[in-house]
């Protein structure tokens, strides 16, 4: 297989995560804390303010999904008692450390001083930590986020954040790390977050333009890459989403689509699509090329909004710092309710004039995929634009079946194509 | 020829009816009895009927639809890898059983019935549908204070269905009446424990269930009838063995499941199934303000399931280890639902802890319309037979 090609920013944001990885495996010889925590709701900043690095285990798994090893760990943690229905990242997980628990760079992961379970939007998140605690034994702090089933925060919700920030989890790191809150290095970190967040949100919005200068799926997954993960309040984010912007300014000036795996630029784009839902990794290019060879470019996606719903306007705050981390977590994609994600890719279709949305439903994960058929046909009646919805899993190449999901993204393809001509001959 | 019925036979036929009926006859009759009168369902695991009840309303227990009911409609909105519940609960909504609910309420236990509460609010928009959360911080000062306001806000809301206040006294009449429920339902299930072979498991099963279908005061009294019968309930015993099924706290399996595994030769003296009337195990304190009452009750009094966090890993299957030894059960049989996320994320753990603990443990998975009990019947009947020759 020849190797991806792949943007500037990519390769940079692949030189982040790298050497976040150094700084979890050499953190037994630099004496630095390390936190497991979860994407959605991740509270990254607050970490910083006391020296702790972040180990995201959903990172580990893609990681290992897209390095073809997730396969075997999770037929490890099978073989030791996890059934095969549940979600294929915690196996990922616990099968990795049953095979020595090697980071990406080769180096073994060292235990976490601390498990920091944002239990935002995901039920499995609880039981992946109480998993996770009973093989570590280490301090673990839940920071329960409530769901917002009624499709609005309310102020007790934010309360209820806010006393737990305060009450359970500030004071349980500044026991793990030894070093004291200081709420103003806490609003230092968070004006940077709210700096890099305005760029992230001009580089997804600019799928709005036709031809799209970027891919805010496949290519998405790594423009989301240093926000959603160890690097939001850093410098080194407000630097990489500068260059990413610069990088989608140069594209849309010269009329140009993405750069896609085969190297090359996806100008001529015959399909716009929404797409809900988590991408496959274990065949993540052969995924993404399906695509690229029919012409299609993804111009809004819900996945890259689990980390975070810049694009509605939320921006972390350091006027109000507790209460902005609460807001963050309480307004994750998987924490609003079924009506309210139907609002927004019924928005997104009519936003990003797209063609239709597409619904990427994942095995493992009934968080997103519990309700999509129903999120799919209410999006399709109120755009009136064709939906489609494919089967996939996240990191267990067993769910990954290439000619179905080419079969259905043809037929998608192809009933789209009726649909304009319908269009056209009414017109 | 056919046995006798004996009274508690019988009660258990009656409550069997009940359950089976997916037209909810009886709650229709209750709703129409008098005028304005409101029926509020919910779903598994665990609401405070009390709050219910004080509005004037008929707490409705559904629980999917078994295996009496044809799933066509909700097939189409589920991939097939979500466990039964929600599919046919969407069949009982979109085929009119559920035309006469007013209201609807999701509590907290997985996502899919989170989502499903989503799902209600698109394809019910008259009907008021509420997703009920529970804390997971168990801090009165933190996560009470949050449970509290929540309780307040479905006091509000359930006044604005029926129009009418709720006091604070209607409130605790009705937790003194759920009061009396929870040790009817316990002494049912000591009454069991004691002499499992007077109570089979599938009567005690419909017995509870029936009991949430109907007026919390009528199932008081079924309850101490059943009681009554029990004591006089003349059944031959049997050489079986004492188990505790875990893991069926939402999706419920079908009666010939609980069966089989009677006759499979295990006596069930322990269960989880449909745990809303047993979700709190103390007296709810009847002064005071019965919002914090309640609350307290949660964050101090309640079973450990999958729906909670466990803050402290040395309690991690506590509860079941505890259950096992106050009942006498010599076996665990960890039965989940299929797909299911929190049964089955829980499984490894808790059976650890019952492994750890000495007590023999096994496992399948079911649907609430499994109808093939042969397996079910060799293992359950195999870990019989290694409990016998091992103890
Ligand atoms: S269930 Fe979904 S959201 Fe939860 S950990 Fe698995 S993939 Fe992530
Ligand atoms: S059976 Fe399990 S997965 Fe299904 S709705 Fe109930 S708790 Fe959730």
């Amino acid at each position: 297989m020849t190797a991806a090609v792949k943007e500037p920013s990519m390769l940079l944001q692949k030189e982040m995560i790298a050497g976040n990885y150094e700084a979890i495996t050499s953190a037994p010889e630099t004496g630095r804390k390390v936190s497991s925590t979860f994407v959605p709701g991740n509270l990254n900043e607050l970490l910083m303010c006391f020296g702790i690095v972040n180990n995201l285990p959903e990172i580990n798994a893609i990681q290992n999904g897209m390095r073809r090893l997730s396969g075997d760990y999770i037929m490890e943690a099978e073989k030791g008692g996890h059934s095969e229905d549940v979600c294929t990242y915690v196996k990922a997980d616990i099968g990795m450390m049953g095979r020595g628990n090697i980071a990406p760079n080769g180096k073994p992961f060292p235990d976490p001083d601390v498990l920091l379970l944002s239990y935002t939007g995901c039920y499995t998140f609880m039981k992946w930590f109480e998993l996770l605690r009973a093989e570590y034994k280490c301090p673990t702090l839940m920071l329960h986020v409530p769901y917002t089933g009624d499709g609005h925060v309310t102020p007790n919700m934010i309360d209820y954040v806010v006393k737990q920030l305060k009450e359970v989890i500030i004071p349980g790191l500044e026991e793990v790390s030894g070093v004291k809150f200081d709420i103003d290095r806490l609003r230092e970190i968070l004006a940077l977050s709210a700096k890099a967040e305005d760029d992230l949100v001009w580089c997804l919005e600019s799928g709005k333009h036709k031809p799209s200068p970027i891919d805010a799926y496949f290519g998405g997954v790594y423009y989301i890459g240093p926000i959603f993960t160890a690097f939001r309040g850093t410098q080194e984010a407000v630097d990489y989403y500068t260059a990413l912007r610069r990088e989608v300014q140069a594209r849309l000036d010269a009329g140009q689509g993405p750069t896609t795996p085969d190297g090359s630029v996806l100008t001529d784009q015959k399909y716009r699509l929404v797409v809900e839902g988590p991408p496959n990794w274990t065949s993540f290019r052969e995924f993404w090329q399906m695509f690229v060879d029919e012409g299609a470019v993804v111009v809004a996606s819900s996945y890259t909004k689990v980390g975070g719903m810049y694009d509605l306007g939320f921006r972390h705050d350091p006027a109000d710092p507790l209460r902005s981390l609460a807001e963050y977590c309480l307004g994750c994609y998987t924490n609003r309710n079924l009506p309210s994600r139907v609002d927004i890719l019924a928005q997104y279709v009519e936003d990003y004039q797209a063609d239709g949305l597409l619904v990427n439903s994942i095995k493992s994960c009934n968080s997103f995929s519990a309700g999509q058929l129903m999120i799919m046909r209410e999006v399709e009646r109120r755009t009136g634009k064709p939906g489609a919805f494919i089967e996939t899993d996240l990191v267990d190449p067993r769910y990954f079946s290439p000619a179905n999901v080419k079969n259905r993204l043809e037929s998608y393809f192809q009933m789209i194509d009726q649909k304009r001509r319908g269009a056209n001959k009414a017109a | 020829m056919d046995m006798p019925v004996s009274k508690a036979g019988a009660i258990a036929r009656r409550c069997e009816a009940i359950v089976d009926d997916l037209s909810f006859q009886a709650a229709r009759d209750w709703k129409a009895a008098e005028p304005g009168r409101k029926v509020v369902g919910f779903l598994p695991v665990y609401v405070p009927m009390e709050l219910i009840h004080a509005a004037g309303c008929l707490p409705l227990g559904l629980f999917g639809g078994g295996d009496r009911i044809e799933v066509i409609h909700g097939d189409a909105y589920y991939q097939s890898y979500i466990c039964r519940i929600p599919r046919s609960t969407i069949e009982l909504g979109v085929t009119g059983r559920l035309d006469f609910v007013d209201g609807l309420l999701f509590p907290f236990v997985c996502d899919v019935i989170r989502n499903l509460s989503g799902m209600w609010k698109v394809m019910f928009p008259d009907v008021w549908t509420k997703f009920f959360d529970t804390p997971q911080n168990f801090d009165p000062e933190i996560g009470g204070a949050y449970y509290v306001n929540e309780l307040r806000e479905l006091r509000a809301d359930l006044e604005r269905l029926t129009g009418r206040d709720i006091p604070d006294a209607a409130l605790r009449a009705s937790i003194a009446l759920y009061n009396e429920n929870r040790r009817l339902v316990r002494a049912v299930y000591d009454a069991r424990a004691a002499e499992p072979w007077k109570a089979p498991a599938a009567d005690v099963y419909v017995v509870m269930r029936a009991g949430l279908m109907m007026p919390v005061e009528e199932h008081n009294a079924l309850l101490a009838d059943y009681l009554a019968a029990l004591e006089i309930e003349d059944r031959p015993r049997k050489d079986n063995v004492r188990v505790a099924i875990f893991g069926s706290f939402c999706e419920q399996p079908p009666l010939a499941l609980l069966k089989s595994i009677e006759m499979a030769g295990c006596y069930v003296v322990e269960d989880d199934y449909a745990l809303v009337n047993r979700f709190i195990t103390e007296d709810v304190a009847t002064d005071g303000d019965p919002l914090e009452a309640l609350s307290n009750a949660y964050l101090r009094h309640s079973v450990e399931t999958s729906c909670k966090y466990v803050p402290n890993e040395a309690d991690k299957g506590r509860f079941h280890v505890e259950r096992v030894k106050e009942t006498g059960a010599e076996g665990v049989i960890y039965a989940a639902p299929s797909f299911c996320d929190p049964a089955l994320l829980d499984r490894p753990m808790i059976c650890g802890r019952l492994s750890e603990a000495g007590i023999p443990n096994m496992s399948f998975k079911y649907a609430e319309n499994s109808g093939q009990m042969q397996p079910i019947r060799e293992q359950a009947g195999a870990f019989a037979d290694s409990i016998k020759l091992w103890s």
